[in-house]
């Protein structure tokens, strides 16, 4: 069977990751370390201790993420974070920085290293250079590709595949986007966060309801329509074509979630080890929610049976759905 | 960062918010008592907040007579006057049953934001900290005041049942294995 | 410290490629990175410009590198890498999987869509035989004060992104094309119609990104003009200016005029800069550690 990987931001979501069926949970430390640091979010060193002791005593494993890159000069805290993951009991550690990996694999040989999406490693040459520099067991890969490409990527390297089927989704090859820090001055890769709510500020302005990140006016909406998070590359722009026409609406890709449960047998096939869920950000209730869910589709898919009709529309960004990149019209 | 006051009046006029008036204030005095004994339960909530718990959130509960005020790091739960908007942080908008069901994770709150069903202006930092830090503390609103509630919680429990089979409220939490969709509990 | 051009980020015809590098030639820049890096389907549009331009630049005493592309995904973009290290000159890894196709021992370049962000990549890919690194653009004074100082001591010479609109996103998805419903398959290659990129505003009429192909840069243009002093200070071997349409010989060559004068020339340069990119809006939030898009200075009134 395909692993699960689902996320935890907090103590409570884990403990409802496993509950609901989760093969693994990954999940990260209460600081800059982790690309989901976000207010009240993640575990402190005692909490993650206790996470890893509840999955293991139910059979599931705990990745813990230190999936930015580490600041120079200050790559202590990064390199402690690794050393406390390990300590912590966890099944492996998901890393992104190139300085961070050469570390891990010299300081901590026995922890099993994962790629993270962070560093899009989007081919085989990227892939087979982390295995055969660290020892890299597991790249999750980013969301560039699609199927076709992620079979083409399996029959050329010797570890596992982990893709994203649920949840939020990068338009930009992830771990290589400053978007969020021209806006606001603080970026995934330096801050762990991405259009942050810090920077976000919603107003009504005749009649309409208006999203800013920073400065930047992000989204328009009629009061009372839905009204999506204003994260950059989902906002609403526009754009002058060489007639001087403008181009109005989401340039970059509209404010939709990805739910690639239908694909779940396809990239079975494609030779994909694990399946990963979006939203470390989310509530217990989501989580519990989706797992359950995909848990379900992933043991269907493993029997051979027809994938389940998704019933998580309304848990989705915009209410609305896509299966991204995996289907090669995206582009 | 975090100021707690044993004597919430004193920094109410420090604030000069106007005091909110009769038959208000023993309501206020009932909430903040429900709220302090809830953070003392769950210590986890102000650590998470960390320097947000400083903020003041105007809780807009759109089918209730009057808004609420939350201060946590002076573990104040206030009822305010509808007329009288006391100055704020940050105001989050939404129906009883909107907010009960985020308490109890029976929905999500991205999702209820999604969905239009809440709304929310100002410090989005505070209320982003503010759901984490609720969600990560399961709180089981009839379990907290039948806890306050002494020789009476049991009755209480009770109540709280035939009301949320009344109503469809959520006004316990969910117990991990229990079937989300099954409401006929 | 002295200059390198970067390579085009644009789509711009044989003929303009031509004329560009020849001008380039007659500047005062030390080196010259060039190669498409945005878009492997533009490649062979005017990849038989490259070897006339690198002999002209060469002979007018440019050192001078081929780029990788920024994101390789495809057989045939795996292939083209191959082809680049055989031409010979110095490769800059703009993706780090073009390091598969270099010799283990041959020294290489490291462009700006490469994450390095501290001494532990840098020294890691110093020992791989990295000689020469273009941080990104979003990294602070601070961060890359201390990575100049690792750079000279493992014998990397560090660059930093001073003049061109910043490179914020590379994406799978090109914007060109779907900005005319269009697959990216059958694009008729849209992104020539902007040859600085095609603009995108917010919807109360901010000018704030800019689109090519599958590439996002700021609209704004990045300038170090206030930074070269600090830079200096630094131990930054070399500011990187990234080519656009309009005068840029006379940009690079108000860049050299600036290197060579004392410390306090920036409102100079900025008023210079102006001069000569009229309309454009400048920036260097990045080098300060705040909002990307944000401008020091008095210029930025």
């Amino acid at each position: 069977m395909m692993e699960l990987v689902c996320p935890a931001g907090t103590p409570a979501a884990l403990r409802a990751a496993v509950e609901a069926g989760a093969h693994a949970v990954y999940c990260g430390f209460n600081d800059e370390t982790n690309a989901r640091n976000f207010p009240g979010l993640n575990f402190n060193r005692e909490e993650m201790a206790e996470g890893v002791a509840h999955a293991h005593a139910r059979g599931a494993k705990v990745l813990v993420a230190i999936n930015t890159f580490p600041r120079a000069g200050d790559q202590g805290l990064w390199h402690r974070a690794v050393a406390d993951a390990g300590a912590a009991g966890a099944d492996a550690v998901i890393l992104a920085d190139i300085g961070l990996l050469a570390h891990a694999a010299e300081k901590h040989p026995g922890l099993r290293l994962h790629l993270s999406v962070q560093a899009a490693a989007a081919n085989p040459d990227a892939i087979n250079l982390y295995a055969e520099s660290f020892g890299v067991k597991r790249v999750v890969l980013p969301r560039v590709l699609t199927v076709d490409e992620i079979a083409a990527i399996n029959r050329e390297i010797d570890v596992e595949t982990e893709v994203f089927v649920f949840g939020g989704l990068c338009v930009m090859a992830e771990g290589r986007c400053a978007l969020s820090s021209y806006a606001t001055g603080k970026s995934p890769n330096m801050n762990g966060v991405c259009s942050p709510a810090s920077h976000v500020a919603y107003a009504e302005v005749n009649g309409a309801q208006e999203a800013r990140l920073g400065e930047f006016l992000i989204h328009r909406t009629p009061k009372g329509a839905t009204a999506p998070y204003p994260t950059l590359c989902k906002g609403c722009f526009s754009s002058p074509d060489a007639k001087g026409n403008d181009q109005v609406g989401h340039i970059f890709e509209d404010p939709a979630s990805l739910d690639a449960t239908h694909l779940i047998p396809a990239l079975q096939k494609a030779g994909v080890s694990a399946l990963k869920i979006e939203g470390r950000q989310r509530s217990r209730a989501y989580v519990a929610q989706v797992v359950r869910a995909f848990r379900a589709a992933v043991e269907a898919a493993d029997r051979g049976l027809p994938m389940p009709e998704s019933l998580l529309a309304k848990l989705t960004e915009g209410q609305a759905s896509t299966t991204g990149a995996y289907a090669k019209i995206w582009r | 960062m975090m100021r707690i006051l044993s004597d919430p009046s004193v920094k109410l006029l420090g604030r000069s918010i106007p005091l909110p008036t009769p038959p208000l204030t023993p309501l206020s005095m009932l909430f903040s008592r429900l709220m302090r004994h809830v953070l003392s339960r769950h210590p986890s909530i102000l650590r998470r907040m960390g320097a947000t718990a400083g903020s003041r959130f105007l809780i807009q509960v759109t089918d209730m007579p009057f808004p609420i005020l939350l201060e946590p790091s002076l573990r104040r739960l206030t009822v305010v006057p509808r007329r009288a908007k006391p100055a704020h942080d940050t105001e989050i908008r939404g129906s009883l049953k909107a907010f009960l069901a985020m308490l109890h994770a029976e929905e999500d709150g991205d999702a209820l934001f999604f969905s239009g069903q809440l709304e929310i202006s100002g410090d989005t930092s505070s209320v982003v900290a503010l759901r984490n830090a609720l969600d990560d503390a399961e709180i089981d609103l009839t379990e907290e005041i039948a806890s306050l509630a002494g020789p009476a919680g049991p009755a209480l429990r009770r109540m709280s049942a035939l009301l949320e089979r009344r109503t469809g409220l959520s006004l316990s939490r969910r117990r991990l294995g229990e079937d989300p969709e099954d409401h006929s509990r | 410290m002295d200059l390198t051009v970067g390579p085009n980020a644009f789509f711009w015809t044989p003929d303009n490629l031509r004329a560009f590098y020849a001008g380039l030639a007659e500047t005062p820049v030390a080196r010259v990175v060039i190669g498409e890096w945005v878009c492997s389907k533009r490649l062979p549009f005017w990849q038989d410009e490259i070897p006339g331009a690198v002999a002209a630049l060469q002979a007018a005493g440019k050192e001078v590198a081929v780029t990788s592309l920024a994101l390789i995904t495809l057989k045939r973009e795996r292939k083209q890498t191959d082809d680049l290290v055989a031409m010979g000159l110095p490769v800059e890894v703009n993706d780090l999987s073009a390091l598969r196709h270099i010799p283990e021992g041959t020294p290489f370049w490291v462009g700006p869509m490469v994450n390095v962000y501290n001494e532990g990549t840098l020294m890691w890919l110093a020992r791989r035989g990295a000689t020469r690194v273009c941080l990104p653009p979003e990294l602070p004074l601070s961060a890359i004060a201390a990575l100049a100082k690792a750079g000279s001591e493992a014998g990397v010479a560090v660059e930093v992104w001073a003049h061109g609109r910043a490179p914020l996103a590379i994406s799978g998805r090109c914007y060109h094309a779907r900005l005319t419903d269009r697959a990216k398959d059958s694009c008729q290659f849209v992104c020539a119609d902007d040859p600085d990129g095609r603009d995108v505003d917010t919807l109360d009429g901010r000018a704030f990104l800019s689109v090519n192909g599958v590439q996002t840069l700021a609209r704004a243009v990045t300038t170090a003009a206030h930074q070269i002093a600090a830079l200096r200070e630094a131990g930054v071997a070399a500011l990187r200016l990234s080519p656009h349409t309009g005068n840029f010989a006379a940009v690079a060559a108000a860049y050299a005029e600036s290197l060579g004068s004392s410390a306090g020339q920036g409102e100079a340069l900025v008023a210079e800069l102006k001069r000569l990119m009229p309309g454009a809006e400048f920036c260097d939030g990045f080098l300060r550690g705040e909002v990307g898009r944000s401008l020091s200075g008095a210029s930025a009134a």
